[in-house]
Parts: C-alpha cells; sequence; structure tokens
C-alpha cells in the first residue's frame, strides 16, 4: 500500500489532551472528532490538512491518555500515516487496531522539514522524502500486528477469530 | 520469571513468558467508562456478538463527566447505562459510583494475580495489590468484551528498590514524582515497573495505590506491587473472589535495576507541562496560585483527606483562590464525613463535590481560565490539562495542595503556623 502527502511534523512527547483536548470527549462520532484534531497544538492543523497528509513527531507520540478518540481523529481528518522516533503505547496499539499506520524511524524524523512531500511503501517500510530526495527505511511491523494490521483492525481480527473457533 | 511475566503466564496457557513474545491473554476485569465505553460498544455490536464473555467480569461506571455536564455528556452516559442494563454486567450508577480507580479496590473487585484491561490509562492503579493492571483503547475492550482475552506483548520489567524510610509529609506521590523526574516520562516506556524495598515495604496501600496510578506516566505499562501482610489485611472482609498471589523468582531478570534511598526523597512538585517536571519543595522558589485540588483517582482516598484536612484544620483557605475536595467513592465522602472532615474543608472555605473526575481533565468543577495556576492532586500537566491552553498545572501531593491552599502559593505544610 502506497501512502502520499505533505508533513506536519510537531516535536516530542505530542500528547492526547493536544491531540484531542477532553472538551470534545462528549461525542465519539469520528466525524465530530476530526474537527478538533490537534487542536490544542496547533490551531491551522485541521484548516490545512488534506487527504493523505503525514503527522511527524519525535519521541513517546501520543503519550497520556488511553482515548481511542486520539488515533482516531487523526485519521479521519484524512492523516494517512504518523511516523516517530518513539510511540507511547496505548496510543500506538489503538491506532493499530483501528488501521491508523505507525511508523518508527528516527533517521525519516530528523531529516524531514514540515511541508516535506514524502511517498511511503507501508509492507516494506520504505519512506521516501522527495523533497530533498532522501530514503530512509522503518521499523518493520513484528509479525502479529501485521496480521491484525492485514486483517483490517482488531474488530476484523476478532470476527475472524471468533468464526475460527466456531469451526 | 518477573511478577508481570508470571501472572501472563498464567493467564495464557503457557508455563514461560519471556518480554517481546506476543500472547493471548485471559481476562479478569474488564474496564470502561462515560469517555470510553461508548465507542466500546459501538465496536462491540460490529464484532456481532450478542452477548458479554461473561457478565461479572465486564465493568462500566460514569465517572469523567458526572453528574452529568452537558446534554452530549449525558447521551454518552445513557449509551453506557442502557448497555450495562441489557447485559446485566457490573453497574453503578451516579449516586453509588465512585471514580473508578478508587472504587473497584475498595468494592474488592480486583485481586492479586488478576489481569486487568481498562479502557483508561489510570487502570495501571491496580497493580497495587500484585495485579497485571493495564490501560488500554475502546477497540481491545470491545474485542475482550466479545472474547474474554486480549493480545499483548510481554512487557521487560524494570525493578525500583527504595531504601530507607520516608520523610514526613512524603507519601506514595512524591515517590512516583521523583521516580518520573528521574527516568522521564518514557523512562519505563512500554516496561513493567516493579516497586519493592524496605521503605514500599512500610508504605499504606493508599499511598500504593497513588504510586501505581501514576507508572503511566512514565510510559509504562505496569506498575506492580507484591502483596505482603498489609495487601492481605486490606484483602480481608473486602476481596469478592479468591486469588492467587503470585511473587517474582529470586533470580528473575529484569531489565534494568533501579535504587532510591527514599529518606533523601522531599516532597515532589512537578512544573508545567510535564509530570517529569519535578522540583524537590525546597528549590520550588514564589509560586502564586489561583486554585488548589485535592481528589483525583491519584489522591482522592481516605488517607489523602485525612492529610488535607489535618492541615486544614483552624486554618482558611486563601482569599484569592478556590480549594476544591473531591472524595474518590461515596464510602470515601461518608468515612470524611464521620471523621469531621467535610465539616474542616467547609469551614476552611473549601468546595467539597461529589465524587467525580471532573478539573483533572478540565472536565467540570473546576476548569481553569487563561493565565491561572493550580495546584492538583491529580496525574497529568500537560498543556491545556484542566482548561485553557494559557494555563499552568502544578502537581504534588494532598500536604503540598493543602498548604498551598492556605498561603496562596505553593507550599510546605512546615511553612503553616498552628
Amino acid at each position: 500500500m502506497k501512502l502520499k502527502g505533505k508533513v506536519f511534523k510537531y516535536g516530542a512527547n505530542v500528547d492526547t489532551d493536544v491531540i484531542i483536548p477532553a472538551r470534545y470527549l462528549n461525542v465519539s462520532d469520528p466525524s465530530e472528532l476530526a474537527k478538533h484534531c490537534m487542536e490544542d497544538i496547533d490551531t491551522g492543523f485541521i484548516s490545512k490538512v488534506k487527504s493523505g497528509d503525514i503527522i511527524l513527531g519525535t519521541t513517546n507520540f501520543g503519550c497520556g491518555s488511553s482515548r481511542e478518540h486520539a488515533p482516531l481523529a487523526i485519521k479521519t481528518s484524512g492523516v494517512s500515516c504518523v511516523i516517530a522516533k518513539s510511540f507511547a503505547r496505548i496510543f500506538s496499539r489503538n491506532a493499530i487496531n483501528i488501521g491508523l499506520p505507525l511508523l518508527e524511524c528516527e533517521e525519516a524524523v530528523k531529516e524531514t522539514e514540515a511541508g516535506d512531500i514524502l511517498e511511503i511503501e507501508l509492507a516494506s517500510g520504505k519512506i521516501v522524502n522527495s523533497t530533498k530526495n532522501l530514503r530512509f527505511h522503518a521499523e518493520p511491523y513484528p509479525k502479529f500486528m501485521l496480521e491484525l494490521v492485514s486483517a483490517g483492525g482488531l474488530v476484523e481480527y476478532t470476527k475472524q477469530k471468533i468464526a475460527n473457533k466456531g469451526k | 520469571m518477573t511478577l508481570a511475566e508470571k501472572i501472563l503466564a498464567a493467564h495464557s496457557g503457557k508455563d514461560k513468558v519471556a518480554p517481546g513474545e506476543f500472547i493471548s491473554a485471559k481476562v479478569d476485569v474488564v474496564l470502561s467508562n462515560d469517555i470510553t465505553a461508548p465507542i466500546a460498544i459501538r465496536e462491540f455490536r460490529r464484532i456481532g456478538v450478542k452477548k458479554v464473555f461473561d457478565p461479572k467480569k465486564v465493568i462500566m461506571l460514569s465517572d469523567h463527566f458526572v453528574p452529568n455536564k452537558d446534554i452530549r455528556s449525558a447521551e454518552q452516559a445513557k449509551i453506557l447505562r442502557d448497555f450495562a442494563h441489557e447485559q446485566g454486567i457490573v453497574y453503578f450508577e451516579v449516586g453509588q459510583m465512585g471514580i473508578e480507580h478508587v472504587l473497584l479496590p475498595e468494592q474488592g473487585l480486583v485481586v492479586p494475580g488478576d489481569v486487568i484491561i481498562g479502557a483508561d490509562s489510570h487502570t495501571c492503579t491496580y497493580g497495587a495489590v500484585g495485579a497485571f493492571a493495564t490501560g488500554m483503547g475502546s477497540t481491545d475492550i470491545a474485542s475482550a468484551m466479545a472474547t474474554g482475552e486480549i493480545w499483548m506483548k510481554v512487557p521487560q520489567t524494570i525493578k525500583f528498590v527504595f531504601h530507607g524510610r520516608a520523610q514526613k509529609w512524603v507519601s506514595g506521590k512524591d515517590f512516583i514524582l521523583h521516580t518520573i523526574g528521574d527516568i522521564g516520562v518514557d523512562g519505563a516506556l512500554y516496561s513493567a515497573m516493579e516497586f519493592t524495598g524496605s521503605a514500599i515495604d512500610k508504605l499504606s496501600m493508599d499511598s500504593r495505590f497513588t504510586m501505581a496510578n501514576m507508572a503511566v506516566e512514565a510510559g509504562a505499562k505496569a506498575g506492580l506491587f507484591r502483596v505482603d501482610k498489609r495487601t492481605e489485611a486490606y484483602l480481608q472482609n473486602r476481596a469478592k473472589r479468591p486469588y492467587v498471589a503470585y511473587e517474582a523468582d529470586k533470580d528473575a531478570r529484569y531489565a534494568q535495576v533501579i535504587e532510591y534511598d527514599a529518606t533523601r526523597i522531599e516532597p515532589q512538585v512537578a512544573f508545567p507541562h510535564l509530570p517529569s517536571n519535578t522540583k524537590p519543595i525546597s528549590q520550588v522558589g514564589d509560586v502564586k496560585i489561583d486554585q488548589s485540588v485535592i481528589g483525583s483517582c491519584t489522591n482522592g482516598r481516605i488517607e489523602d483527606l485525612k492529610i488535607a484536612a489535618d492541615i486544614l484544620q483552624w486554618q482558611r483557605v486563601n482569599e484569592n483562590i478556590r480549594c476544591i475536595v473531591i472524595p474518590g467513592t461515596q464510602d470515601v465522602y461518608l468515612e470524611a464525613m464521620r471523621r469531621g472532615y467535610i465539616e474542616i474543608f467547609i469551614r476552611a472555605g473549601a468546595v467539597v463535590s461529589t465524587p467525580t473526575c471532573g478539573p483533572c481533565l478540565g472536565g467540570h468543577m473546576g476548569v481553569l481560565a487563561d493565565g491561572e495556576k493550580a495546584i492538583s492532586t491529580t496525574n497529568r500537566n500537560f498543556v491545556g490539562r484542566m482548561g485553557s491552553t494559557g494555563a499552568k498545572i502544578y502537581l504534588s501531593n494532598p500536604a503540598i495542595a493543602a498548604a498551598s491552599a492556605i498561603l496562596g502559593r505553593i507550599a510546605s505544610p512546615n511553612e503553616i503556623q498552628n
């Protein structure tokens, strides 16, 4: 699967309170949530983001709350992938479960700037910065997580598991 | 195996598990709240199973935005309530509930050796009773409600040894803030933390719950304590089920062992905007505050209220600030009433609220305006956490929060003239 878009770059410890502030957690509709994505760290984000765009963070991206609303807001806003040096664990589980691709790649984060265009090949983890003409390689997903992602997320994976048990 | 590894092995039908391994673990408790349950219920319906795997093991309650602060929150709470009644799961209504992570141990619903997952990051609180408890997302909870199992990667364990004993005014909150200040907000990323040592052995259960509660703020998956005489005394006449108390093996392999001299740890204050931005109270300087919050799943237990009441007795809250006290459950509230704490708080000029998460996440019951500063016994101080993105939040233990309420600036109880 190929992804392509322009980069929105943030720093360390981008937490779930800035990704989707608690004042919006009285709804669970994804399109409602998406309207407020990244609001407390970048008020311009939601008006500028286009389908396919990519978010970059440095360390511990998505730290804080377990709110699935965070990756849900990001995914629904049109973002195709988040790349960081490291991810907080609950955020990363949630993203995999709902089918928002995450990639860990220190080099890509270091060398890429906001506004650059990135092209990503998910299966191989290849990242190309076409603005700067640079190539990177992300950490591949562990086998189990690839299964989850190829099933289409945890709901689909769970349905398959239940169906298989019945056989 | 470490304590975490033992519990996970037992729940995945294996003799042994190792860090990095992917397992499917059977769960003893699956928890969600008014923010996270609506999505979990939606995804549960998409999975297509009619009934949850075991209604006795599924717990739901509304605690974040209750009593409901607006129409949307009321609608979320109604989704939860209707599902709970439909499925016959364990449910606590407003007026009987408490903040989930204070309520569940109090009601004996979490026991040693359990695997507990909750759609709330502070689910790790139950590690204090020697359970493997971890926060997950709504879809995880949906999958577990359908099947009774959840996918997990076995974490490595970092062992923390606290030597010596806590000084006056120093409690579990200060131990964990000190730890996060030392290793950083991702210092224990993906790991289980094991808390040990003579200073830990002397910690009360309330202090242990506080420490385990904030393991997630160091990036950890879980924060575990061993089951000792104190745990057993706590569980006696309280635990609703029999339990197994696992012990880490003497030759267990830890990713790291970090040792602290607890005697040297002062009360800590975490400055804006990270829980790791800690300073000992002696180095805080002059920080005027507008609000003091005493409560939350971190410090909303009877011992926390006792500490605050002992300091606030015969004193007045500074005229320029608001002090908001939130007992964590109705039982805590009743006990505080019996002991005269509620009268102390009200006579001092503080607000006393029904159990709720309220201001901790900027929901209601004490939201901050631009430029305001709060000292709080809660667990996170990210930008915008308690309201305006222009507000600043300082985290502390209840003693500091109470003393600060009196003096109108961040202060130690030692500064209060009695």
